[in-house]
């Protein structure tokens, strides 16, 4: 029942918001968004009291085709769950203070992406999955297009064509499953009870692969992203960063490896190399990036490839290491597109090379910049550490070489981020008379929010990594 | 049970030592622009309370005994936990007084250094982070504790450096001297892994115990050692990651003293002192690390003869001591190194305060070749220089004298020729530091009337430092007497519990007879005073000034460019990132990956602009495509009734 | 039991009439331009159909081909209603009723 609930406040607070106007439109967005939090939190500690039992609900829907209403919460979806609900409540209170054209469908729309979000993470039967699989890319594709930076129309048909283009080949995969499951039926218990699938392996694998690769993204399906993260508003990139891209990586553990097990055991070095160059390459890239936010889209690439190398090594330390790496990823890349935001706001400029001398403007803004910086470079205490030294030991138990190309990361990290950091932040400024005021309130509390959680979840993960160890396990057996 | 009650009850202490410099750091950090000056006044209480924790501790720690536990849970998957835990034992109490106490001294006289900058209490909070993550780097009971404390003080190394951030080479300076240890980090992060995989934990208990199991000299414990030592390198400025040091003395002056020449540089020795019996099985490892430190040791020495800034020259100084203290591990004699680390922290803490000194009478210049004459003007500072200008040259008693003497002493009974490079780099070293001495102090002020009209004393929150300093410099050696003067080694008999595990394994040190030794030791003291002598004689009888840089040639030139290694590095591995970044985006990305993407695109649109040339608009084609396709399809149903089970 | 009803002709003849109709629409609908007459094939081709239908509905001995005819004729006066119209209204706009002249729909 409690994630029903979940599932459904979003879902009324999106179609309530139609009906608000101006300003009480996001005031009414947070609330609602604080409630789910409050929610979630509430089902985290019922969940915790259960024995890290799952809420299971089941109902027919209908009964030829079997397709059931199975939502089921174990410890990954309700991780996933907490992270969605974590960052939306930031992503709203960062757009206080800015300029939003019809705020009310811009928040509907948002809140709607967020019943989709927490819809992919507890749906357990296939077909309703993809339902709310596509229906993400509905609030989002408008949210880029309407309210998105110049050349917007080309990036995000881009983009969406992409991505669709990417989900059908998922619906074949589903397609194959379909018809060599037994009982004629795409629930994830079924489908997970019978691994040999009836099928070709190979083939369900790689549409499956290449549907999640183009969501997270992987090497070579990265070339939507940059510029669509680049034209969208920034709390869309923030959704599609922080969230949406860990539909990706969250249905790499749910939907491809316990469904096509031998598949994926045949094509894992395939996979995991190709996460790991990935890695390597989008670091490279992101250092002479000029753009703010490309420079932290390719960094984002860059994380994720390790996460799905991870969860590729198919080791317990690497799958439970991409799960705190996701919460992490997802909290300190809010961060970063927000910070990328604060400068634009005051300095309309999102280029590397112009900028300058904003610490000496703004001290407090400096400090929190580089909290987020250093976490997302993974220094130790911070939550980018305890994922990263996990799944860099998890591709290190699968090859010993490939676990010291991807710990390239560690060097690479470091060499971007604080390129990017003198560039914009140290130093004298460039730009003649800049005006930057320091952290605004809203400004504040999401930047301190972030700060604390980056803190707490480094150094003391151990309720996440007790949250998904059990679901983990399961899975891996 | 006594002895147990009796280390439980240090557990909080043990606790506390951290703990306060993390409480002053939060501290600065919230209450900073309240707080003002006091700020440097709390981070030093706080210092200080951690050094009385420390004291309080070591006098009652019970003899041969460690404190060893866990503070929480950190890590925990599978059946691998990596714990918070600390370790206390002689070699961590060493070094947590020697983190502490001169710890403490350079934070009180950072409190009249600083007195006029504007960022005063953001530096007091970094040098107080500073301090806790070098309390954790020394307590911690694992490599991965070590590990926190590891990046957490290249971090803090990182943000001093860069503490007057407005100038853009400081930042370069910071952000190079945090990637070089990267590099370094790396290698322990992968070394950590195969402790990990091999071993099943991190805690120095189990890993050193697991690598007993494995024969000596095996492929995995080369492996595992020298990939530690790659980290090594970086943090300890060694042979090639030694750039950054020279560097980094962009930061301010007790950043230098307390980061890169008593602590931070030093824990590279600690990580290898602390995994000496892992160290100990893989002797090929023990050989490297001896090749690179003695080569260091002579290559900063070559260099740092031809430095005019007064602290570069102190900085390779410290590069090349601290290859000195690597060539003792790589001897096996870790006792040794670690008793340098000792009186080096003092002299050289106390050599760069000096120079702070010097530099804060001179208001701000560096350049010994505008210096000169100081010693009238600032008396203290001269003379406490002077002190440890002697104790780093070795002349006896002084500090230096008798840990420098143990390491040559060792490798005269190893090998020869390592003897003669090291004494040599010894030779080197107190020329360049009496050149350094003779230019700065001596003869005539050589800078401009307002300087020279500005010359004035510190106070009394830098010299005091400078005196405690000094003392420690003086007696500090005498902790390690020489079996040759007949009295008990103190040092390294407080130190053996620890390494009893790679004595035995490599079996006893060799012993040189007394009379040996004292040759030995009459032979580095000649050699000392004779480099004095000369120096004395270029600088002081002829007054001799080292050249602008646009006039010097030939090797003097290269040795002036440090050889050139910066401009190699980074034409070998900078350039070439900084290329391929481009290429990776504007080739790979927006031309190959993208090429195939658009083309899908494109070929969907293709296909499109083709097929729709059919829809003519005449109704007439309409209608015959549709009969004739209809007659196609019956055709098929009836002369190959099976075609339709292909179409299914 | 079983009552069977005998036939004068065999059935073949009403197939050989339904489908010379057929063909005579489907040559009518390929090759006059004129819409009328095309509409006109096109309820020969319908026609031709019914016959068929009744045919065979007759032979078989089973009424429910017959009632189809029925709808289909319903249908088919409904379809000559609005394919008039049209073609009323394409006439008004273009002043002519030949097809070739209707190529205002392609790419």
């Amino acid at each position: 029942m409690l994630s029903l609930i979940l599932l459904f406040i979003p879902l009324l607070a999106s179609l309530l918001l139609l009906l608000t106007r101006g300003n009480t439109s996001r005031i009414v967005a947070l609330a609602f968004t604080v409630v789910q939090l409050g929610a979630t939190y509430y089902a985290y500690q019922v969940f915790k009291e259960q024995g890290f039992q799952p809420f299971d609900i089941q109902m027919v829907w209908v009964v030829k085709p079997a397709i059931n209403l199975h939502f089921s919460m174990d410890g990954i979806s309700m991780l996933m769950v907490i992270l969605t609900n974590l960052l939306l409540p930031l992503i709203v209170l960062s757009g206080f203070n800015r300029e939003i054209k019809r705020p009310h469908i811009f928040y509907s729309l948002m809140l709607l992406m967020q019943f989709a979000l927490v819809g992919v993470f507890i749906s357990f039967d296939g077909f309703i999955y993809y339902i709310f699989w596509e229906l993400a890319l509905i609030p989002i594709y408008f949210i880029s297009f309407v309210w998105g930076s110049e050349n917007r129309a080309q990036v995000t048909l881009k983009f969406f064509i992409y991505t669709l283009a990417g989900s059908l080949l998922m619906l074949f995969g589903f397609v194959f499953l379909y018809t060599g499951s037994p009982n004629h039926s795409l629930d994830w218990n079924i489908l997970t009870s019978n691994p040999t699938c009836n099928c070709n392996q190979t083939w369900v694998f790689w549409l499956f692969f290449i549907a999640f690769a183009i969501k997270i993204p992987i090497i070579p399906f990265h070339t939507w992203q940059p510029d669509t993260y680049r034209s969208a508003p920034t709390q869309g990139t923030m959704l599609l960063s922080g969230i949406m891209l860990k539909m990706g990586t969250y249905s790499l553990i749910r939907w491809l490896i316990p469904i096509v097990p031998a598949g994926t055991k045949e094509w894992q070095a395939v996979a995991i190399t190709l996460c790991v160059i990935g890695v390597v390459y989008a670091s490279i890239i992101a250092i002479k990036q000029s753009d703010l936010k490309k420079l932290f889209a390719y960094s984002s690439i860059a994380h994720v490839g390790l996460i799905s190398a991870g969860i590729f090594s198919l080791t317990l330390s690497g799958m439970q290491g991409s799960l705190v790496q996701m919460l992490a990823h997802g909290i300190n890349v809010v961060g970063l597109f927000f910070c990328a935001d604060i400068i634009f706001n005051r300095t309309q400029s999102y280029q590397v090379e112009g900028l300058g001398g904003i610490r000496l403007a703004a001290p407090k803004f400096a400090t929190w910049f580089m909290v987020i910086v250093l976490a997302s470079v993974a220094l130790p205490l911070t939550n980018g550490f305890v994922g990263e030294i996990m799944l860099l030991y998890g591709i290190y138990q699968f090859n010993i070489w490939l676990g010291a190309f991807a710990g390239l990361t560690i060097i690479l990290g470091a060499v971007y981020m604080l390129r990017m950091y003198q560039k914009v932040m140290l130093g004298e400024s460039l730009m003649d008379g800049m005006n930057f005021p320091d952290l605004l309130w809203n400004e504040k509390v999401v930047l301190i929010s972030i700060g604390i959680m980056i803190f707490v979840t480094g150094i003391y993960p151990k309720p996440i990594l007790d949250l998904t160890e059990p679901a983990i396990k399961l899975l891996l057996k | 049970m006594d002895n147990f009650i009796e280390l439980t009850k240090l557990m909080t202490p043990a606790i506390l030592i951290p703990l306060f410099p993390l409480l002053g750091f939060l501290l600065i950090t919230l209450f900073g622009k309240t707080l003002k000056k006091g700020s440097g006044w709390l981070a030093s209480a706080m210092i200080l309370a951690s050094f009385i924790c420390t004291v309080y501790i070591f006098v009652n720690l019970p003899e041969g005994q460690s404190l060893n536990f866990t503070v929480f849970e950190w890590i925990k998957w599978g059946d691998i936990n990596l714990a918070f835990g600390l370790l206390i034992d002689p070699l961590s109490l060493v070094m947590l007084l020697v983190v502490t106490g001169v710890g403490f001294l350079i934070h009180l006289y950072s409190i009249g250094y600083m007195h006029s900058d504007e960022g005063f209490s953001r530096f007091f909070l970094q040098m107080n982070l500073f301090i806790f993550f070098m309390l954790l780097l020394v307590m911690g009971n694992s490599y991965l504790v070590m590990f926190i404390g590891w990046e957490g003080v290249g971090l803090c190394s990182y943000l001093l450096i860069g503490f007057w951030f407005k100038k853009d080479a400081f930042n370069d300076a910071a952000k190079k001297a945090f990637i070089m240890n990267r590099i370094g980090d790396l290698g322990f992060l992968i070394g950590m892994f195969f402790m990990l995989f091999y071993f099943g934990g991190l805690d120095f208990t189990s890993v050193m115990i697991a690598a007993q199991t494995h024969e000596k000299g095996s492929a995995l414990l080369v492996t595992i050692t020298l990939l530690l030592f790659i980290g090594a390198m970086g943090k300890s400025a060694q042979i090639p990651l030694y750039t950054w040091l020279p560097d980094a003395m962009a930061g301010p002056t007790p950043v230098s003293a307390l980061i890169h020449a008593a602590t931070m540089v030093t824990a590279g020795i600690y990580m290898i002192c602390r995994s000496n019996i892992l160290f100990a099985l893989a002797p090929f490892t023990l050989d490297f690390v001896l090749i690179i430190g003695v080569a260091t040791s002579l290559f900063a020495a070559i260099i740092g003869l031809k430095q005019n800034d007064i602290k570069k020259v102190l900085a390779y100084s410290t590069v090349s001591q601290l290859g000195l203290m690597f060539a003792a591990l790589g001897l096996g004699v870790f006792s040794s190194g670690m008793f340098h680390v000792v009186t080096h922290a003092f002299f050289k803490a106390l050599l760069f305060l000096g120079a702070g000194s010097v530099i804060h009478a001179m208001s701000g210049a560096q350049d010994i070749r505008n210096m000169g004459g100081l010693s009238k003007y600032i008396k203290i500072t001269y003379i406490t220089f002077l002190i440890g200008t002697l104790a780093i040259s070795g002349i006896f008693p002084f500090a230096g004298f008798f840990s420098k003497d143990e390491i040559l002493a060792q490798s005269f009974a190893n090998h020869k020729l390592i003897w003669g490079i090291l004494s040599f780099s010894s030779m080197l070293t107190a020329f360049y530091m009496f050149r350094l001495y003779f230019l700065t102090f001596n003869t005539q002020f050589r800078g401009t009337d307002e300087q020279k009209h500005h010359l004035h004393e510190s106070p009394a929150t830098m010299t005091i430092p400078l005196i405690l300093l000094a003392a420690l410099s003086v007696v500090g050696g005498f902790m390690g007497l020489p079996a040759a003067f007949g009295s008990a080694h103190v040092f390294s008999r407080y130190l053996s519990p620890v390494f009893e595990g790679s004595v035995s394994i490599m079996g006893a040190e060799h012993h040189l007879n007394h009379a040996t030794e004292w040759v030995l030791m009459g032979i580095a003291t000649l050699a000392a005073i004779v480099s004095i002598i000369v120096a004395y004689n270029i600088y002081i009888s002829k007054k001799g000034l080292p050249e602008p840089d646009a006039e010097v040639k030939g090797f003097a030139k290269w040795v002036g460019n440090k050889f050139y290694v910066d401009e190699l590095f980074d034409m070998i591995f900078v350039r070439p990132l900084m290329v391929m970044s481009d290429i990776f985006f504007v080739l790979v990305d927006k031309l190959i990956i993208d090429l195939f993407v658009n083309a899908a695109a494109w070929v969907v649109g293709f296909t499109g602009r083709t097929i729709r040339l059919v829809q003519t608009g005449n109704t007439g084609f309409y209608i015959f495509a549709m009969v004739i396709s209809i007659m196609v399809l019956l055709y098929c149903q009836l002369v190959d009734p099976y075609l339709y089970v292909y179409f299914k | 039991m079983e009552q069977v009803i005998q036939h004068s002709n065999p059935q073949s003849w009403y197939l050989v009439l339904s489908t010379i109709l057929f063909s005579i629409g489907v040559m009518g609908v390929l090759f006059r331009r004129n819409a009328i007459i095309i509409l006109m094939c096109i309820e020969l081709m319908l026609n031709s159909v019914n016959i068929l239908l009744v045919s065979f509905s007759a032979y078989a001995g089973n009424s429910e081909g017959q009632v189809f005819v029925f709808f289909i004729m319903v249908v088919a006066a409904a379809e000559v209603a609005v394919g008039l119209a049209l073609l009323v209204s394409i006439f008004r706009n273009t002043a002519s009723t030949d097809i070739n002249v209707l190529s205002k729909l392609k790419w």
